[in-house]
């Protein structure tokens, strides 16, 4: 079992719930945003490592990863910075595929293993194309986490789960990241459907966007991931804020 | 031309790298393809529009004045003749009666030029499909009379103002409309690009171009041609055309733009759901095409013609600007048709290498007609 799962595992059989926030890396502020997340109560954090075409992404995400792309990121300075970021919880890389594709995926991966990071979640990488990359994180024990969708068919979500390492990503709505005013309906019905088949920690993200959306999703889901409401209010007011949301979420998870 | 194999792949290219939520419709499109195209009744219907709405088989056109001047034989297929002014109502018609046919209400492309755009929008308002397209706002402002055309039709026209603002960034927005919309709404994706099955179905969908262009010229001039020439931007109308001939002795040449020569410059990578050349940086990011044609401005390609290139099958030059502008005021000069910009580019590369083809007949397909080009046209060359 890898690092990130084995810690999840544990941060579960603790009777606690999973919060993962996201920050894109390379915008203004974004390590002292990471280092904020996990002083306030974060269980892992994703770094995002912005692209030119994040399908998946919605304005806000969008807007990060092009701010971030103009002030010169770039997969090799984040993850130079992410090996300096001792911040005591697991990190893991939120990618599009090409970024893995284009150095390749033993040399990707060993990249992210000298950094130091947990693992990596590739929206655009589906169970059907994962095979060479999962390969090359195994060997290094990286954990690949797998996303599951509100439009998988039964039959499918067993199958993605035990490819799931570290956690299973449990896409909230139909539709890319963004904040929405309340949770979809489709959130806690799939966690409910993949917990029924998998005891990997199941996290809900995609559309999960306050401390109250977040309670909701964990009645079911093991955890959260806390995406466009931390990037939007790192873009607007910087890192302390984020450290502030994500404390007011953490104790919000808490109180159940 | 064969079949990609059940991954999706032509060869190493291909696949289907989308978000899990388009897996299931992707796969869904897939069997849905495969059965209709299997049905005589759904070729039936299709064959019909095509020919009593669409206007096909679209004729062959020898340019008399023009090979005698190049020293060749120039035969264009005139695909510009389509209903819509362009190749494209091959492949939205196809498209747009198996989406009817799955029961979706609702269809989303994406387009450049606003030739794909004009044509889904045509067979929505045909099929009684509801429409929306996305565009870069660069193309928007470029191609002003097509966005009008698409809302006469009765399509929503929405400008994308994200990365580039051109047809890659529409790609990316009409993706993302799919995936929230997916459970009543097809994309009727514009080019034989995309994840799996797309570039295999939109080739099938325009292989009538190169079926029809075969027995055109054997019926005509009693042989193949000897060179095969088309513009590529992901490459929908050279695919078409190529099918056809990819099994004669005849030479495939697909003309990419200077600033967006995918084949020419670009590395295997993989966006839009496709693993293929693509035009980018040294970490990975998708570099912005640019030329003067909208329906060109793309940094991808087709998987297949990234299969082609491999094997040597088909070659990939570019043309830039300047020899566009020139080719595209020479048809209309000398043989009476303005070409699409996107055509003038396989001209282009006709009128440079015409030295070197001296004698032989060379097959153009004249995949759309120049009416949206001439404002552009106007304010280059000053009127």
């Amino acid at each position: 079992m890898t690092h990130l799962e084995d810690h999840l595992r544990a941060v579960r059989a603790n009777g606690r719930k999973i919060l993962v926030p996201y920050v894109t890396g390379g915008l203004s502020g974004w390590e002292d945003a990471v280092r904020a997340a996990a002083a306030s109560g974060a269980d892992a954090i994703e770094i995002g490592i912005p692209f030119s075409d994040p399908v998946m992404d919605g304005p806000v995400i969008q807007e990060a990863s092009q701010r971030a792309l103009d002030r010169g990121a770039t997969p090799v300075t984040i993850l130079q910075s992410v090996r300096h970021l001792d911040v005591g919880v697991p990190l893991v890389v939120m990618c599009y595929y090409n970024s893995v594709h284009h150095p390749g995926h033993e040399r990707f991966a060993s990249q992210l293993k000298e950094a130091g990071v947990s693992g990596a979640i590739i929206p655009d990488l589906p169970l059907e194309e994962s095979g060479p990359w999962c390969e090359a994180a195994d060997e290094l024990g990286l954990a690949t986490v797998m996303l599951a969708a509100p439009t998988a068919p039964d039959d499918r979500l067993p199958r993605i789960c035990a490819r799931a390492r570290g956690f299973v990503y449990s896409v909230g709505l139909l539709g890319v990241t963004g904040e929405r005013s309340a949770l979809a309906g489709t959130a806690t019905a799939l966690a409910r459907r993949l917990k029924a088949v998998t005891d990997v920690p199941v996290v809900v993200g995609v559309g999960v966007s306050n401390a109250e959306q977040a309670v909701e999703a964990c009645r079911v889901a093991d955890g959260v991931v806390q995406g466009a409401s931390v990037v939007r209010r790192l873009l607007e007011e910087g890192p302390d804020s984020v450290g502030e949301y994500v404390s007011i979420v953490r104790r919000a998870l808490d109180a159940g | 031309m064969s079949d990609p194999s059940d991954a999706g792949r032509f060869g190493e290219f291909g696949g289907r790298f989308v978000p899990e939520t388009l897996v299931p419709a992707c796969q869904e499109l897939e069997a849905a393809f495969r059965e209709a195209w299997g049905d005589p009744i759904f070729r039936g219907e299709l064959d019909a529009v095509l020919r009593e709405y669409a206007g096909r088989p679209s004729i062959l056109t020898e340019c008399r004045q023009l090979g005698e001047q190049l020293g060749i034989r120039l035969v264009l297929k005139r695909e510009d003749l389509n209903h819509t002014g362009s190749h494209k109502i091959n492949n939205v018609l196809g498209q747009t009666l198996l989406a009817k046919r799955m029961g979706k209400k609702r269809i989303v492309a994406e387009t450049g030029a606003g030739q794909h755009g004009v044509a889904s929008a045509t067979a929505a308002a045909l099929l009684g499909l509801e429409c929306k397209v996305y565009m870069g706002a660069v193309d928007v402002e470029r191609q002003a009379l097509n966005v009008f055309r698409m809302k006469l039709l009765g399509a929503e026209v929405e400008a994308v103002h994200s990365g580039s603002r051109t047809l890659k960034d529409a790609v990316n927005e009409a993706m993302r409309d799919w995936v929230a919309t997916v459970e009543s709404t097809h994309y009727c994706l514009g080019s034989v690009m995309g994840p799996h099955p797309y570039p295999w179905m939109v080739r099938e969908f325009h292989r009538v171009i190169g079926d029809e262009a075969r027995e055109q010229m054997r019926e005509r001039f009693g042989n193949d041609p000897d060179v095969v020439v088309a513009c590529v931007g992901g490459g929908s109308n050279a695919i078409g055309i190529f099918s056809g001939f990819v099994d004669t002795n005849a030479r495939l040449v697909g003309v990419e733009p200077a600033g967006g020569a995918a084949v020419g410059r670009g590395q295997p990578g993989v966006v839009h759901g496709m693993r293929s050349y693509l035009m980018q940086d040294e970490y990975g990011q998708v570099l912005e095409a640019h030329s003067v044609s909208a329906g060109l401005d793309y940094p991808g390609v087709g998987p297949e013609h990234s299969y082609l290139a491999s094997i040597g099958r088909a070659e990939y030059p570019s043309v830039n600007d300047a020899e566009v502008i020139a080719a595209f005021q020479l048809l209309a000069r000398t043989e009476g048709i303005i070409p699409a910009l996107e055509c003038a580019h396989a001209l282009a590369w006709i009128v440079r290498a015409a030295p070197s083809l001296a004698g032989q007949t060379i097959l153009m397909n004249l995949s759309g007609r120049g009416d949206k080009d001439v404002g552009q046209m106007m304010e280059i060359l000053g009127s």
